[in-house]
């Protein structure tokens, strides 16, 4: 029993069993259309290349995981959120597509300057963008939705403005590589990996992490402490710049061209409903990067089942309606509370039986 | 002072909005100088006889220049940039017009204004390619007082009928063509079984809706077997995204893709490629794709997608008939189906019957490719 409590209570407890409840509705699926049970579960080497649908979760949702980081730092240290990072990942994906094809071209079959030029062009304007929003909302003190619904509505006409609004294809192996394949490993899910594993480190490794809880919990206060308050929301928001860009890349060369108008299309909400759902409060303060990352996942594999299942497209919206809502409120403190006190009840009419 | 320099950057965030949507159009920078001589014209107009539309007509027919204004749906894709195009060709300054384009960036309140922009300057005809289907009657209701024959082209207007033509594509007979050159293609490679993935475009888009039900009509007569269909959203990566689960879900039971745009089918290309499945017309899955942009034509020019219905953006030419039949005072014809092309890059298949017409399969050359306007 009390091994179960201590399971129960572990903070990421919540958001795994939500991910593994949504991945269990695959195998009652799979016994029920008499296929092998763990069909879902399978990963095998196909064409070279890991297949199955583990893989597609994790490739597809290397994306809104890769945002969900930057994200989190956000909602933690100023206590609200970057709306513009769809918009910026369109912005950085057209930048570097336009610098890839050279201003004016429709489409490419060779780069116009080394692929890092493009790369790191298209990062580092997301970069700016977060540089801009983080100006906004540490140093002007503009309410964070407000200061980002700016680039949220300039980025992606920005990006077309780049590329002369026309979608720029660069069909050329190397940039469709970020989006591909690494060896026998989808790219994106190295990527995705190596953005966790960074930013983890150092917030494990240094105060960082630390400071950035302080600054949400109480501005004020932690700059009394001597902490430079501003400057650590400032970075934070360099930081959702960072990443956004780096998806915007991602998501530009799965699909080897900049589709400004789509690309990152209502990304943001899914990067925010993936700390939601990581189980970490929009309130700012303590924060819990794993779980955001799950959440990201778990929106993914919700995305996958409805595809396995073979939802009509006409309805899939309203089950992934339904999945959230289920998962918003096991996680909601005042039903966890009614549980807590059921328990309790339990417990109690237990303890008068024995008595 | 904070509001201040917040107020300033999002009056910059929307000037840069505005001129994305300007941007796409080279006549508009013209277009302020051409309003303004076109706005003195109208008063000109207006003092010589009480009657606006009496003098427009007097002013046509004596072979003035004839104002035509353009509410234009955004600029998302290559074909509504071909439609853009299309229309500044034919109503250019040499073929005696003057176009008013206004490219509304998908923003249906924009487009309404656009609208009343045009009343406000008296323009002789207003083509509107309307965003949304509804909420059209009262502006509408202004240009028939206004006495401005309104062309509704591509999508439709569902709640008012004061328009006099549309002019658009047959999406219907589209998804009817794909059947048709289906069951043609099957009989020549010798194809009994056909079992059909559909990757569907945006919900409720006219094209899917008319795309679906003309394919499914066929379908159903022929006794095809349609495993599933789900929607792509018109994008590649939705495209790739359903083709990539597809591919697990109905390994090998499989042998035909129908995609509803071209987008769609270079990302179910792109996710068959990563799976191993073969495509095209060498391989083991016959791949349909609509719209027929160019790079979608150099796909099937090479053999990777078998056949390309396309969705013909040229409208304009048709809007031009309607507007002199106007002007010459006959009734224009109330709905019009702008032609469509379909392209193959094999000769398996020369031509096909829809709807009881015979229709050629055009072989896609590099000569033609040179021709395409998109």
């Amino acid at each position: 029993m009390s091994k179960i409590k201590k399971i129960t209570g572990m903070r990421l407890f919540l958001p795994i069993f939500c991910m593994i409840l949504v991945m269990a509705v695959n195998i009652l699926y799979d016994v029920a259309s008499g296929n092998f049970a763990l069909n879902f579960f399978t990963i095998s080497v196909r064409n070279g290349v890991l297949y199955g649908r583990l893989i597609d979760i994790l490739n597809r949702g290397s994306e809104i995981a890769i945002l969900a980081i930057g994200m989190t730092l956000v909602v933690s240290a100023s206590a609200g959120t970057d709306i513009s990072v769809g918009s910026v990942m369109s912005l950085a994906a057209s930048f570097c597509c336009m610098l890839l094809a050279g201003y004016g071209v429709s489409s490419t079959n060779d780069l116009a300057v080394p692929l890092l030029v493009g790369v790191l062009g298209g990062v580092l304007l997301a970069c700016v963008c977060g540089a801009f929003n983080g100006f906004l909302v540490a140093y002007l003190n503009v309410q964070p939705m407000v200061a980002t619904l700016i680039l949220y509505s300039a980025a992606r006409a920005i990006g077309l403005l780049l590329c002369n609004n026309l979608i720029v294809y660069v069909r050329e192996d190397s940039f469709k590589m970020i989006g591909g394949y690494l060896g026998f490993i989808p790219t994106p899910i190295v990527i995705a990996a190596v953005c966790i594993l960074i930013v983890a480190v150092i917030l494990k490794k240094t105060a960082l992490g630390l400071y950035i809880q302080s600054v949400g919990i109480n501005k004020k206060a932690s700059r009394i402490a001597g902490l430079n308050s501003s400057r650590i929301i400032f970075l934070c928001y360099v930081v959702c710049g960072l990443v956004a860009g780096i998806a915007g890349i991602v998501a530009s060369s799965r699909i080897s061209s900049a589709d400004s108008n789509n690309i990152g299309l209502n990304y943001e909400l899914d990067a925010i409903l993936s700390v939601a759902l990581g189980g970490n409060s929009l309130g700012g303060g303590k924060f819990n990067l794993a779980g955001s990352i799950i959440g990201a996942y778990t929106i993914q594999a919700i995305t996958t089942t409805l595809y396995a299942l073979g939802v009509s497209s006409d309805v899939a919206p309203v089950y992934k309606a339904i999945i959230v809502i289920i998962i918003v409120t096991i996680q909601a403190p005042p039903f966890k509370a009614y549980m807590k006190k059921r328990s309790a009840k339990k417990a109690l009419a237990k303890g008068g039986a024995a008595a | 002072m904070k509001r201040k320099i917040v107020s300033v950057l999002v009056c910059a965030a929307m000037v840069a909005t505005m001129a994305v949507g300007c941007g796409s159009s080279s006549t508009d920078t013209s277009s302020d100088a051409a309003a303004t001589t076109e706005d003195a014209a109208a008063e000109e107009d207006a003092a010589a006889t009480e009657d606006a539309a009496a003098t427009d007509d007097a002013a046509a027919a004596d072979g003035d220049v004839i104002t035509v204004g353009f509410a234009q749906v955004g600029h998302e894709s290559d074909w509504r940039t071909a439609s853009t195009q299309s229309c500044q060709d034919v109503f250019s300054a040499e073929n005696g017009y003057d176009l008013q384009f206004v490219d509304c960036d998908n923003d249906s309140a924009v487009q309404l204004e656009a609208v009343r922009g045009f009343i406000e300057q008296q323009v002789d005809y207003i083509i509107i390619d309307p965003i949304v289907t509804t909420g059209w009657d009262m502006v509408l209701t202004e240009c028939e007082d206004a006495g401005i024959p309104v062309i509704v082209i591509d999508r439709t207007i569902e709640d008012s009928d004061k328009y006099v033509a549309w002019v658009g594509t047959d999406s219907k007979a589209e998804g009817l063509a794909a059947g048709e050159w289906l069951k043609a293609y099957a009989e020549a490679k010798d194809i009994s079984e056909l079992n059909i993935l559909v990757i569907e475009g945006t919900t409720g888009a006219s094209a899917q809706i008319g795309r679906t039900e003309g394919f499914n009509e066929i379908a159903e007569r022929e006794g095809w077997n349609i495993i599933d269909s789900q929607t792509g959203d018109f994008t590649q990566e939705g495209g790739q995204t359903v083709m990539e689960s597809y591919c697990k879900s109905y390994e090998g039971q499989f042998n035909v893709v129908v995609c509803q745009n071209d987008n769609e089918a270079f990302g179910a290309m792109d996710a068959m490629t990563a799976a191993g499945v073969s495509y095209g017309v060498d391989g083991d899955v016959i791949l349909i794709s609509f719209d027929g942009c160019r790079a979608a034509l150099e796909y099937a020019m090479d053999g990777q997608i078998n056949a390309v219905i396309e969705c013909n953006p040229m409208a304009a030419p048709i809007v031009e008939e309607v507007i002199q039949a106007l002007e010459a005072g006959e009734e224009p014809v109330a709905e019009q189906y702008v032609p469509g092309s379909y392209f193959t890059g094999d000769d398996s298949v020369t031509s096909i019957e829809v709807n009881g017409e015979a229709k050629e399969m055009t072989i896609v050359t590099p000569e033609l490719l040179e021709t395409r306007p998109f």
